[in-house]
């Protein structure tokens, strides 16, 4: 009983706050709505008994985040990103569209014939989780992880401006780099 | 063997980690009362007198200011810290004694990022905006060492229960073959309270950084949620490093409370004698050199558990 209150509330507040993403006339506050859902659908996760990946949910969600808004008010259109705005163009089409895709879904839920449950869950569920992670799916792990990595240094290379060569000169030879600001480690 | 503590255990928390907090606070005043020569007697007022004084200030903010976000911000750095003490075990027994405790602890702790953030936007002020930049800016300085401090702790006891890593300290601390992971656990708790070398983000050269419209209430959240988040970073520190309650002749409690002052002391006196340092500079230092050692400070004792 308790838990099905529970799973309701958090249910209800993580739609509403999802919604208010696009209601909300300010970056920072659409930002954060939209944490707040990821930490109400947390919450649901912490529900499922999936302790570890429900704090890790809140965990990279609050850094996504917070990285998130620094980078959405920094290249939004508008002067920097502080001025109101709205976070959705074309609004009927776009309503109709999330409104659609969520009924879908939402149908999905109630039309699927669940399968019963065969057996019980294990005691140590992070347990188990590192175990999968760590053994059988290893190898999609290890690649996800590099692939991950390469788009991130990939994408910074191709975003920054100065390279190599302004660093270390045309023939990148130069013992230390031109920086114009100064690391801290003696460069 | 370890048990959850009862739930009225969750009463005493706020309490003993506000009483911790108290501590460092009027330590710091001492120390901020020699500096300047003043007499040091009722140290332990100031900090008192301070939150009498801000609990009935009133709350100022400029034209325009988000009011929400900024009444959100100061409140959940103070949230963020008592939510992280939940899982520190105390007499072996800790409120939550959840599986995944280290990581429930990071997770609280990384609300601070967002707490900073939108105080500073809040105020709609460029120098409280600049000042939640810069500790995003720091957060990608120090999170990275932090969480491989963490992890290496938990390397060493092969478990993420934070009761476990204590108890698997009975024959030798993990600062003994630790040391690079327990620097850069105490250096990021400096980081995360936003004090001391890392103190950027409420630096003077920019009048206050996050603090500078920040008034009354949500200004007492914010100053002592700080020393929180000191107290309960020293108070893991003490569990995951210093063998948490185990010592002889005193009872467990006490041991934890004295290696818990022991650090809190060593945090507030860094906040006082090491200057701020550039933070452009930090980046650098941290992604080159500290977290490669991290790195290699996990590896050995990845090596370490392997081999035993």
């Amino acid at each position: 009983m308790g838990e099905s209150i529970l799973f309701w509330v958090l249910a209800a507040g993580a739609a509403a706050s999802g919604f208010a993403v696009f209601r909300v006339g300010s970056m920072a506050r659409a930002t954060f709505a939209l944490l707040l859902s990821f930490v109400l659908a947390a919450g649901e996760v912490l529900l499922l008994g999936l302790g570890y990946l429900g704090v890790l949910v809140v965990l990279m969600m609050t850094i996504e985040m917070v990285l998130m808004a620094v980078f959405m008010v920094m290249y939004m259109m508008n002067p920097a990103g502080l001025m109101p705005m709205q976070m959705y163009h074309q609004k009927p089409a776009s309503l109709a569209i999330a409104l659609g895709s969520f009924a879908l879904l939402a149908a999905g839920i109630l039309v699927v014939p669940w399968p019963e449950r065969r057996g019980v869950p294990a005691s140590d569920l992070t347990f188990q989780l590192g175990e999968a992670l760590m053994g059988p799916k290893m190898l999609v792990m290890m690649t996800l992880g590099l692939a991950l990595f390469a788009t991130i240094i990939g994408s910074v290379l191709l975003a920054t401006a100065r390279g190599r060569y302004d660093r270390y000169g045309d023939d990148l030879r130069a013992s230390a780099p031109d920086d114009p600001i100064r690391g801290g480690v003696g460069r | 063997m370890v048990e959850s503590a009862p739930l009225w255990a969750a009463l005493l928390v706020p309490p003993a980690l506000a009483a911790l907090a108290l501590v460092a606070a009027a330590g710091d005043a001492a120390l901020g009362a020699r500096a300047t020569g003043r007499p040091l007697t009722g140290a332990l007022a100031i900090p008192l007198r301070e939150t009498a004084r801000l609990l009935v200030q009133q709350r100022r903010a400029v034209v325009a200011a988000d009011r929400l976000l900024g009444a959100a911000g100061p409140a959940l750095v103070f949230v963020a810290a008592l939510l992280a003490a939940l899982v520190v075990p105390v007499g072996g027994r800790a409120v939550l004694d959840l599986s995944y405790g280290i990581v429930w602890f990071n997770a609280a702790e990384v609300l601070v990022w967002a707490g900073l953030w939108l105080t500073g936007w809040g105020s709609n002020s460029p120098y409280g905006l600049a000042g939640g930049y810069r500790y995003i800016a720091l957060g990608l300085a120090y999170e990275l060492p932090h969480m491989f401090a963490l992890i290496t702790a938990a390397l060493g006891a092969e478990s993420l229960r934070v009761a476990d890593v204590a108890a698997a300290q009975s024959g030798l601390w993990f600062v003994a073959w630790m040391p690079v992971a327990f620097a850069a656990f105490l250096l990021s708790a400096l980081a995360i309270s936003f004090v001391g070398p890392f103190g950027q983000a409420v630096g003077r050269d920019l009048a206050g950084g996050v603090l500078v419209e920040v008034s009354g209430p949500d200004r007492l959240l914010l100053l002592a949620g700080r020393y929180l988040l000191l107290a309960v970073t020293a108070a893991v520190g003490a569990v995951l490093f210093l063998g948490g309650d185990s010592g002889p002749f005193l009872p467990g409690f006490a041991w934890l409370l004295l290696k818990t002052v022991v650090l809190l002391a060593l945090l507030v006196g860094a906040r006082r004698l090491l200057p701020v340092l550039p933070l452009q500079r930090l980046e650098e230092v941290a992604w080159v050199l500290v977290i490669p050692l991290t790195i290699l400070q996990a590896l050995l004792v990845a090596i370490v558990v392997l081999a035993r």
